[in-house]
């Protein structure tokens, strides 16, 4: 039992960094059916910003989180500017071709400025605590990333819910012309919407750096990756969808390991992919829809 | 007016690919002109995954090159090192090897690990051109998995894998007494699954039980599921044989999960990121196999390091102890056949019987594996301290 309750927060905390990924990619697509696989690189460039804040400038961990999140914000409104609005009529498959440009460009520029070599987070910008409570070891960094996850999640429900630009996103996300005629400017927000999903990319960089220690240029990729799978399998462009589909991931990847084999690992996750998908094409929280994507 | 402008411009077109095709021929023969030179190709990782490994070598094996020739050189003739990068990529050193034979070189020193040595090895069986591997330790890199026949022109001058898990299983149960162990490999490399299956045959010889095996794949960096359940099983020895950049998270990992028991790996370890990554008081208690030791009291050993530090201004690592040794075996090979031609060269290494390396004393067996002795590290407060010398 307490390995159990051990292995649902190792679970936990990994679902939270996914989730967080996740949501960038599900609020993206949402509003431009755009897959994003640029995303996960955002993530890294947030890591990179995150580290940099925290050595050259010597800012604690909180501040480092807030700067990364606004370079990614602004990060992520120029690319979309500069790389997917020339798109936006033409075909999908052009603006996903361009994304995984946007990918590549990014990771092989960062090789190019700062050398390929991984870089060692800070010990002292988190110093790590170990809460040894009835036999469970609980680390100071999981609270951390669990609880920054929650807050930032929370802040996002309420800007989509009850603001007056998270109504304009889900006009936007319903129907696209029908907005522009009700005024909604739809530039400034899709514009938004990179912003707010590259910021909380850049906060699960910085979690990660904390979390694992390491960052490097191609550190990405396979988070990136398995995001976008938590992504779909929540119901790509819904929301929530995208917060239960990262946890669910991070805890079917820990259970597997915990309980079966690791090395069935990735197998079992993407085979669990495999079978939503046959049975549910839509995703958990996805609606069935006659119209087919 | 129009037709004739273009074809203009087509004569000019042709002048110019004309003239590119000359100048090629004329670098040809600049080449041909300066063979008085002994070309060694250095085809090792400077950038990507395992940069450390490949700079590390060629600092070493620059060096040796450097005595060599300021010593006369090697049959009257200098050498003269071409350095490639293979970007830690198996399909890389291959195209890199490709450009090297191109050179002219006699031999080529490196990749590092095996499955880029694999990658380099056709384009060298090929063109008869022997390749000298530092560090490359999985066994089929010199034999040929299916026919079982040696490959005729890889040698290498480290021990394989089959004896540095071997080497850590006996260390495991002789000098730790462990009884239960446990395997948690990198199963996305040869190298990994290489170690841990000798790791098991030795240590279930010796009486040992391993009760779990787990495995872990390049560029993970979360290993608590794994580690948690390994914590339950509360084995007196985990066996984690993979590359630095996941073990050192690995390591801190376990450490914070109240993980006490020692564990141990290969020269995979062997980097400086361990202690800046896992911190020293986790790598208490962990032990690797290596090559070589910088603290060794071989004159030797104190002179290559002396020489080393001079020059670079940091201590020598087993990568830069082999890439040195690794140019001193192509040497005696070179005076041994008494021609700088590479099939002479391939016969003369083949038949090396005690050669005096910085990492110890070494015979080439049928195998073109070099018999010598390997060491076990200890980390110690953050240091690197030699614990013992295992003879095979």
């Amino acid at each position: 039992m307490l390995e159990f309750i051990q292995q649902m927060i190792n679970g936990l905390s990994l679902g939270a960094i996914y989730a967080l990924i996740a949501l960038g990619y599900t609020m993206v697509y949402g509003i431009i059916k755009l897959i994003n696989f640029a995303h996960g690189d955002i993530m890294m460039v947030g890591a990179f910003v995150g580290y940099f804040s925290l050595t050259l400038f010597g800012t604690n961990i909180i501040v480092a989180m807030v700067f990364s999140m606004v370079v990614c914000a602004l990060l992520g409104v120029l690319i979309e500017k500069i790389a997917y609005r020339p798109l936006r009529n033409s075909t999908r498959i052009a603006a996903l071709i361009t994304a995984i440009g946007v990918s590549l460009f990014l990771e092989y520029a960062t090789i190019f400025i700062l050398g390929p070599a991984q870089k060692v987070f800070p010990e002292s910008a988190f110093p790590i605590k170990a809460y040894d409570i009835a036999g469970l070891s609980i680390l100071n960094k999981d609270v951390f990333v669990f609880v920054s996850a929650v807050v930032l999640m929370l802040i996002l429900q309420y800007i989509i819910k009850w603001t007056k630009t998270g109504k304009a996103m889900r006009a936007v996300s319903l129907d696209m012309e029908a907005a522009v005629l009700m005024g909604i400017s739809v530039d400034k927000t899709i514009s938004i919407t990179f912003a707010i999903g590259s910021a909380l990319a850049a906060a699960a960089g910085v979690m990660y750096g904390v979390y694992y220690s390491t960052v490097n240029p191609l550190m990405g990729i396979i988070p990136g990756l398995k995001a976008f799978v938590a992504a779909v399998l929540g119901g790509i462009g819904i929301i929530p969808g995208a917060m239960a589909g990262g946890f669910i991931m991070g805890l079917l990847e820990t259970m597997v390991s915990g309980y079966g084999n690791s090395l069935y690992r990735d197998a079992v996750a993407f085979g669990v992919l495999i079978l939503i998908l046959l049975i549910k094409p839509t995703g958990l929280f996805g609606k069935d829809s006659g119209e087919k994507v | 007016m129009k037709k004739s402008s273009k074809k203009v411009a087509m004569l000019v077109l042709m002048v110019f690919m004309l003239a590119i095709v000359a100048g090629c021929g004329g670098t040809k023969e600049k080449t041909a002109d300066k063979a008085e030179k002994i070309n060694v190709g250095i085809n090792v990782e400077l950038s990507g995954g395992v940069a450390s490994y490949g700079t590390n070598a060629r600092d070493g094996a620059i060096l040796a090159i450097e005595e060599i020739n300021k010593a006369g050189g090697v049959l009257g003739m200098q050498i003269n090192p071409i350095e490639r990068d293979c970007k830690s990529v198996a399909d890389e050193a291959m195209s890199v090897s490709a450009a090297l034979v191109g050179e002219k070189i006699v031999a080529q020193i490196g990749p590092l690990t095996s499955g880029n040595v694999a990658g380099s090895t056709p384009v060298m069986m090929d063109n008869k051109i022997p390749l000298i591997a530092p560090a490359a330790t999985a066994a089929n890199v010199t034999v040929d998995d299916k026919t079982g026949a040696t490959r005729d022109y890889i040698f290498r001058v480290c021990f394989i894998d089959p004896f540095q898990g071997t080497l850590m299983a006996q260390f495991a149960a002789d000098n730790l007494k462990a009884k239960k162990a446990v395997i948690y490999a990198d199963t996305s490399s040869d190298y990994g699954k290489g170690l841990a299956e000798y790791f098991k045959k030795t240590f279930t010889e010796k009486g040992g039980q391993v009760i779990d095996e787990e495995g872990f794949v390049k560029d993970d960096r979360d290993f608590r599921a794994a580690l948690t359940k390994i914590k339950g099983l509360n084995p007196d020895f985990i066996y984690v044989p993979g590359y630095y950049q996941e073990v050192a998270p690995l390591i801190k990992q376990a450490r914070e999960l109240g993980i006490t028991a020692p564990m141990g790996g290969g020269d995979g370890w062997d980097s400086p990121d361990m202690v800046s990554v896992a911190g020293a008081a986790a790598l208490n208690n962990t032990f690797f196999t290596n090559h070589y030791s910088s603290q060794d009291k071989d004159p030797k050993v104190v002179k290559f390091v002396a020489a080393y530090k001079a020059k670079y201004n940091k201590d020598p690592d087993a990568f830069a102890a082999l890439g040195y040794d690794s140019i001193q075996l192509m040497v005696q090979g070179l005076k041994d056949a008494g021609a700088a031609d590479p099939v002479k060269l391939a016969a003369a290494l083949a038949k090396i019987k005690d050669f005096e390396g910085i990492t110890g004393k070494m015979s080439i067996d049928e195998k073109h594996n070099p018999v010598k002795a390997g060491v076990v590290i200890e980390f110690k407060d953050g240091a690197q301290v030699m614990n013992t010398r295992i003879q095979p």
